[in-house]
């Protein structure tokens, strides 16, 4: 059992930050450069992080599997990120920001954390502002918002359908600015294969040099996993080829404990699958859903095309079962509407996919207006698809997008490893069972730039960690341990390539650990991805060596471990007997078809604890809330 | 959607690291007109490591022509035929049955090869490392409002913002120059009030940086903006250069 103390300060909700951080610990400024800190991952968080603690004075040491820092996934993000400024006065507040996020994640997030994520959200886009990011103006000159799913105001920043791209080379520029001043040190092409811990606290890492295929060693008095999401167990998501859970699972392995694995998000509106080849679904922004109307025929197995389909004979669904929040209803939401249309045999002729129509907003605002607010995002359609989405309406589909479940960690983001801290999309932290768009871009540069620059601190401070040479027995014993995996990999020269397998897997999750799951497919996939992972280590085929690039063995490695968090997966789903947020159990629904929670039982995060492959104990944090109560979510 | 399949025939340039000696291997596959380039690549690697053999190494990450990780010459022209796409962009269905389609890495001095398609384009990141930035530290800003910029100098400045940091500009030019992914950054500074207070100081900086990484000077020949996935305008390069004079002129210890 481990003991999970959440450390959430005392007090009244909008106090507990402001006195945690005046009750933390402080390092002397002229020490903190005899501070060695390792950061995995340079997106929003792991970029935000490793610029404020070389601004602070640390020593620095940055980790990427890519070539380039700026090359991180976050790069990818489109549509905006949530600040409670109130810029347009319609009635935003702290408060609100944190009730929505609270509330759209179906209340099983914790509420400290939440409320402190919308305290230090307007402090970003400052941040952002004066590091040079060009956020879209009104023509007065004043910053743009539109709107998001899940919220009835308008609090999201955006530049153009890139906003990720901008805040991650804001990121990136506050991060070479330290590079360049010598606190940072970058270590690009560097694959984090293990986490090393002495005596229960964590001091260092292990990595894969991608060019020279070199096992190097690297030791921290602290280190921060920013090192992204898992979906990419479904093979096809939204998310980068290359993101992987391996930094966060070999880190559980470790002893992290793991949170709400099963707490994961499909997002409404993305390209449908072409075919076997397909490599990943690219997301059509939810932006779109702001003047977009989404629709399907009332008449089973349709055929006409979509320009044919009169205006009486279309159901547009959800303005029709949500009117309230109707086309702008949250993601878990507006993805599962979408596949009882397909269920019910109403998916466009016959295929996994339903209209995302501009139609109505090119009459009411023209096709220039469209064109200004969404122009990339339609070019971007149009190449993928080779179809015109001004003349026809587009297709689109829910797929895999983002993990809410992640590592385990408490109020100052410390996980269940004393010094390791976890930041961005791979902690559990803040959205609950479901999350709200454009909190993601918030969460990963709030945890950065303003979470760990004080916990970090407090932790050195308090905890006076002391550094563990890399010559250290545990650094040797760990890679010697990686050696023996890749010479293992190597040498099974079986009959099935890498892809092969990790698209079997997926099937297998996106079947039945997708959008419905059920106690029966749960129990069955249980077994099916141990028999796979069993055939992986006998039957795969690893190509090429050890001591050159090599691609081949680098996506092998990723898969071994897709292959166990995707048991975890299907597990905590199993145990997790009520529906919520991006988790949905068939048999636990509102005779309307609503996810139904079980308050009595489940108000709490499942935090794994890692026994042996296939494994795992069950520790419960339970959740309070004392600010927004337990409700039903309705958007009707 | 297309049932019917084309059949190609690739060349792809094959080297096994950065001190060996490259050639073209060739090879016959069948692919969808719906897969992207990339997506044929994956075909032809699963091909491969079915057959025992070592897959083209190629680098691609987002797919969706924002991560700049990819970068092939295809045909001759860096990102391929169509303008305005990076080549995880670029679906088959612009290739017609029986075509030949040759694909070979970016190449420039700057730029070395890794092995087969891959190159290092790190002297990107050194160039950012000397200028690219505004130095301003966490915490202690103005509100986000408290500076109006209009609107048409923010769009300006997005759209110099907007480069993806995949050097097609270095490989379509035939200097190997990287003035117009520099003069990108140094233009979306030089627009914005934020960019002001270190202006001068950046463009020597990053001009400076270019030049001692083997980029080539510039000679107007615009290749470069040709190839460029986000349509980068060679406006900027105009503007960094007029910047760097000003540079010269303004600041007393003058580096040339
Ligand atoms: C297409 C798309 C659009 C999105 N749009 C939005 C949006 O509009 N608004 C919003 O709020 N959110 C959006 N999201 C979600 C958001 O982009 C991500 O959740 C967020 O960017 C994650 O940031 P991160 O810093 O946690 O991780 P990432 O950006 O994923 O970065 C992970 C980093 O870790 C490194 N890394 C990983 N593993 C290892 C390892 N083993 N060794 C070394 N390095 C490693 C990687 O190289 C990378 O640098 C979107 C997501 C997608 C997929
Ligand atoms: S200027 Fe264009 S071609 Fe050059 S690196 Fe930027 S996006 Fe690529
Ligand atoms: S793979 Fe990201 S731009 Fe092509």
């Amino acid at each position: 059992m481990i003991k999970l103390d959440a450390k959430i300060p005392s007090g009244p909700i909008q106090d507990k930050w402001t006195n945690h951080k005046f009750n933390m610990k402080l390092v002397n400024p002229a020490n903190k450069r005899k501070y060695d800190i390792i950061v995995v991952g340079t997106g929003l968080a792991g970029a935000s992080a490793a610029a404020s603690l070389g601004e602070l004075g640390y020593n620095v040491k940055v980790f990427t599997f890519h070539d380039s820092a700026r090359r991180a996934h976050s790069i990818a993000a489109q549509g905006g990120i949530n600040a409670a400024k109130n810029y347009r006065n319609d009635g935003d507040s702290v408060y609100r920001l944190f009730y929505d996020t609270v509330k759209g994640g179906d209340f099983r997030a914790r509420e400290a954390n939440v409320y402190r994520l919308a305290e230090v959200s307007d402090n970003i886009i400052d941040q952002c502002v004066a590091q040079g990011v060009p956020f879209a103006r009104e023509y007065g000159g004043l910053l743009d918002n539109r709107s998001f799913g899940g919220a009835l105001v308008s609090r999201t920043f955006y530049a153009k359908g890139q906003t990720g791209q901008q805040l991650l080379l804001g990121a990136y520029s506050a991060m070479n600015r330290q590079v360049a001043n010598g606190t940072v040190k970058l270590y690009a092409r560097r694959e984090m294969l293990d986490l090393v811990v002495v005596d229960g606290v964590a001091k260092g890492i292990v990595c894969r040099n991608l060019l020279t295929g070199e096992i190097e060693k690297y030791s921290g008095h602290a280190v921060i996993l920013a090192t992204g999401g898992y979906s990419n167990v479904f093979f096809l998501s939204t998310n980068a080829m290359n993101c992987n859970t391996t930094a966060i699972w070999r880190a559980h392995k470790r002893g992290a404990a793991f949170a709400n694995p099963c707490y994961t998000q499909i997002h409404p509106t993305c390209l449908p699958v072409h075919g076997e080849g397909q490599s990943k679904l690219p997301l059509m922004s939810e932006s779109l859903r702001n003047d977009g109307r989404i629709w399907v025929s009332k008449n089973k197995n349709d055929m006409r095309a979509p320009n044919d389909i009169p205006e009486e004979e279309r159901d547009y669904y959800l303005e029709r079962k949500y009117p309230t929040y109707g086309n702008l209803s949250p993601r878990d939401i507006s993805s599962r509407a979408a596949k009882e249309a397909f269920d019910d045999r109403r998916g466009v002729q016959g295929k996994e996919a339903v209209y995302l129509d501009f139609r109505d907003a090119i009459k009411r605002l023209g096709e220039n207006v469209i064109r200004e607010r969404y122009g990339n995002l339609f070019e971007m359609y149009g190449t993928i698809t080779g179809e015109n989405p001004y003349k026809t309406p587009m297709l689109i589909y829910p797929a895999p997008h983002y993990t809410m479940g992640g590592l385990w960690v408490d109020y100052n983001l410390m996980s269940t490893i004393p010094g390791l801290f976890i930041a961005g999309e791979a902690n559990f932290s803040d959205h609950g069972a479901n999350r709200l768009g454009a909190s993601a871009l918030m969460q990963g540069l709030a945890d950065g730039y303003f979470v760990l620059p004080y916990t970090i601190g407090n932790y050195l401070a308090g905890d006076k960690p002391t550094l563990v040479k890399t010559d250290h027995e545990e650094f040797n014993k760990i890679k010697k341990g990686i050696e023996d995996q890749t010479s293992k990999l190597l040498s099974i020269k079986g009959k099935r390539t890498v892809d092969d397998i990790h698209k079997e897997l997926g099937r297998y999750m996106w079947n039945k650990v997708g959008m419905a799951r059920n106690e029966k497919g749960l129990k069955e996939v249980i077994g099916e991805i141990k028999e796979l992972r069993n055939e992986f280590w006998k039957n795969v085929n690893v190509v090429g060596n050890s001591n050159d690039v090599n691609q081949c063995l680098e996506r092998a490695g990723r898969l071994a471990d897709y292959l166990e968090l995707g048991e975890l997966l299907a597990v905590d789903s199993l145990h997790r007997n009520e529906s919520c947020g991006g988790h949905f159990r068939v048999e636990y629904q509102t005779e309307e078809g609503e996810a139904l929670r079980n308050d009595d039982e489940f108000t709490y995060v499942a935090a794994w604890e890692f026994k042996e492959v296939g494994k795992w104990e069950l520790n419960k944090e339970p959740l309070e809330f004392e600010n927004v109560h337990l409700a039903t979510r309705s958007y009707k | 959607m297309a049932e019917k399949k084309l059949n190609l025939t690739l060349k792809i340039w094959r080297q096994a690291g950065p001190n060996f000696v490259g050639n073209f291997a060739e090879y016959k596959l069948a692919v969808s007109p719906d897969s992207s380039i990339l997506e044929m690549l994956d075909d032809l690697n699963n091909d491969l490591e079915n057959k025992n053999l070592e897959p083209v190494a190629f680098e691609s990450d987002c797919r969706e022509g924002i991560c700049g990780t990819c970068g092939l010459v295809i045909n001759g022209q860096p990102h391929g035929p169509i303008p305005k796409i990076a080549t995880c962009q670029l679906h088959m269905r612009h290739f017609n049955d029986g075509d030949t389609i040759w694909i070979e890495p970016f190449r420039a001095k700057a730029f070395p090869i890794i092995k087969d398609l891959m190159v290092d384009r790190s002297a990107f990141d050194r160039i950012q490392e000397t200028g690219g930035f505004i130095s301003v530290n966490t915490g202690s800003v103005p509100d986000g409002n408290a500076i109006p910029i209009s609107k048409d100098i923010a769009s300006e400045a997005m759209d110099s913002a907007t480069c993806i940091g995949c050097g097609a500009c270095v490989a379509a030019c035939k200097n190997a120059s990287a003035m117009l992914f520099v003069s990108a950054k140094v233009s979306q500074f030089a627009l914005l009030p934020q960019g002001q207070p270190e202006r001068y100081q950046r463009v020597q900086a990053m001009v400076k940086k270019m030049d001692e990484l083997g980029f080539g000077s510039c000679s107007n020949t615009y290749a470069c903006e040709a190839e460029c996935p986000k349509g980068i305008s060679v406006k900027n390069i105009a503007r960094m250069n007029r910047d760097y004079f000003m540079a010269k002129v303004k600041t007393e210890n003058v580096e040339s």
